[in-house]
């Protein structure tokens, strides 16, 4: 039954052919059994198998009309689950059991999905791998002796070994895109504020995104529609317009950027299939142009600027006073914060908040933060005149397939430069999928990018699901 | 640029972290080969740039001043290290 996609499986839970309370008991189990560590904390049985009996009856009275009502979910330890452990990964939050659900859980829930469990992750998203988290590193299902991707690790392996149908992820640089690639899953990120980020714990709120990670691109547009809309809880949450994905390539017009070919690390077999791709859709009846993408070697110092900058910020709130982790011992509130926030947190995490902190000191805002923002300001007007001319963009998710377990985290410049090809998206708000093309001599899953202008998602999902038609 | 240990022990102290002598070591090497990775930025002309803190241009959003929902005080002080009824209790803050 775990091989099914969440679409399928609802469609046989409509029909009778399995019951909710199956569904359930055997997603409890696939979790339970994970040979990847992707998960963290497991539901209570009792209580999902009580909320299975009342879905049950909801969907036969018809109350219940989700094509996705009955369907068991994995979500990221980083989004609110009420009363059910939420720890980010993190020393500092492994007690931490929020009082409140996020938005988007609320809403899965609300249309019949059952919250089955919580899955690991690098500790508070910082990191491109899945090794940082406090729990261990999350295994590559291709290869055990490879990661998964990061910062949604967890999410991206679960569903590429069938130990959940479907998960819900984040992206803040490419933390849905990059895993779900190197799994060989398929993982949608929206554009910002097209889901509501009330509930997600932080790490830089401007470019934080929840989205799915799933088993192909309908899956991710079910779930996208509906957990999207404006939220008052969000006030950067967007109304986008209730439309359909795109049918059809006939015309579509994609760009490839050159830089995403040539150099940048970009492994021979990754650009063989993103080409292979490209003729795919140029054989569904879409044009290919290629471009040239500026500000390409700057992404990724103004994103980590902006990033750290943020998340200095964000992470103030672990003082050990409200929640979480408290070093023992300390005898004045200073010395508290400084013990509780050097013990409870990983050294990635406290990498990322000095140098946050350092972007912002005064004497150096203006030569780090202030000209990273500058230089977001020319890759979004950049942006704006690529969408002019053409509908999406079509780019590798990471230069190379998945890498060995250890071999990033011994050099975290390259890891951080792994995230080249994603972290556009975030920077300038714009949706984008990752989506199996192919695997590499190794028999590892290569992703390819396809990317829109802002709010124009269902491009992305349009486009992604007519080359997954093809495929089949 | 590489950064001397003051300016760790000074970004440490701004953020509440208390670093020993070979996490200080660490992170010295480690910022230090960012912060010169991220120099490129400078060769990036953006003279006349207007920074740009959000992608989307938008309004302050505001409600009306009513009460619309709470958290019961016991559920919001559950996960608290150490605390009261009705309180969080922290050690010693102000010395008299």
């Amino acid at each position: 039954m775990m091989n099914l996609t969440a679409l399928q499986l609802g469609e046989k839970i409509r029909a009778g052919e399995i019951g909710v309370a199956e569904a359930v008991t055997a997603a409890l189990g696939a979790a339970e059994n994970s040979r990847t560590n992707a998960f963290v904390t497991l539901a209570d049985k009792e209580k999902c198998l009580s909320q299975a009996d009342t879905i049950q009856k909801k969907i036969s009275t018809g109350e219940l009309t989700s094509p996705l009502a009955g369907v068991p979910i994995g979500i990221k330890d980083n989004i609110c689950t009420s009363g059910l452990r939420t720890t980010c990964a993190s020393k500092m939050l492994d007690n931490f059991i929020p009082p409140y659900s996020a938005t988007a859980v609320e809403k899965l829930e609300n249309a019949g999905l059952i919250v089955v469990g919580k899955l690991n992750m690098d500790e508070f998203g910082m990191g491109s791998t899945s090794e940082t988290s406090h729990y261990g590193a999350v295994k590559n299902p291709h290869d055990e002796n490879r990661v998964s991707g990061g910062s949604s690790g967890g999410c991206a392996a679960a569903v590429a070994a069938n130990e959940t149908f479907i998960s819900l992820g984040t992206d803040t640089g490419g933390s849905i895109r990059q895993p779900a690639s190197y799994c060989g899953v398929t993982g949608f990120k929206p554009t910002y504020g097209a889901v509501s980020r009330h509930g997600l714990i932080a790490y830089a709120s401007s470019l934080d995104q929840i989205g799915p990670i799933a088993k192909n691109a309908a899956d991710c547009a079910e779930i996208h529609k509906i957990i999207a809309g404006r939220d008052p809880k969000d006030g950067t949450s967007l109304d986008l317009p209730e439309t359909a994905c795109i049918k059809g390539v006939i015309g579509k017009k994609i760009a490839i950027p050159e830089d995403c070919l040539i150099g940048n690390g970009v492994d021979e077999d990754v650009k063989n299939n993103i080409l292979e791709t490209a003729k795919k859709f140029t054989e569904m009846g879409a044009s290919i142009d290629y471009i040239k993408l500026p500000f390409n070697e700057y992404v990724i110092p103004a994103y980590y600027i902006i990033a750290t900058a943020e998340a200095s910020s964000n992470l103030s709130r672990y003082d050990g006073v409200k929640y979480g982790f408290r070093s023992e011992g300390a005898n004045s509130l200073l010395q508290t914060y400084n013990a509780t926030r050097a013990e409870g947190f990983g050294m990635e995490v406290i990498k990322r908040i000095l140098l946050g902190t350092f972007v912002l000191s005064s004497g150096f805002y203006d030569a780090y933060y202030k000209k990273a923002l500058q230089v977001k300001a020319l890759i979004r007007k950049h942006f704006a005149e690529t969408f002019y001319n053409y509908d999406a963009i079509l780019c590798p998710v990471a230069p190379t397939t998945a890498p060995i377990l250890g071999e990033s985290l011994s050099d975290p410049l390259k890891m951080y430069l792994s995230d080249i090809f994603t972290v556009t998206a975030n920077l300038a708000g714009l949706p984008a999928i990752s989506i199996p093309c192919g695997k590499d001599a190794n028999g590892l899953p290569i992703g390819a990018q396809i990317i829109s202008d802002v709010m124009k998602d269902k491009v992305v999902l349009g486009l992604a699901q007519a080359y997954q038609g093809v495929q089949q | 640029m590489l950064i001397d240990k003051k300016t760790v022990d000074y970004v440490a102290g701004l953020s509440r972290i208390q670093l020993d002598e070979s996490q200080t070591e660490l992170m010295q090497t480690e910022l230090g080969k960012i912060l010169d990775y991220m120099k490129i930025l400078q060769n990036v002309n953006t003279e006349g740039v207007e920074p740009l803190s959000h992608v989307f241009s938008m309004t302050n959003v505001t409600r009306p001043d009513e009460v619309t929902g709470h958290f019961k005080r016991e559920h919001l002080l559950a996960n608290a290290p150490d605390r009261t009824d009705e309180a969080f209790v922290v050690p010693k803050a102000v010395d008299v």
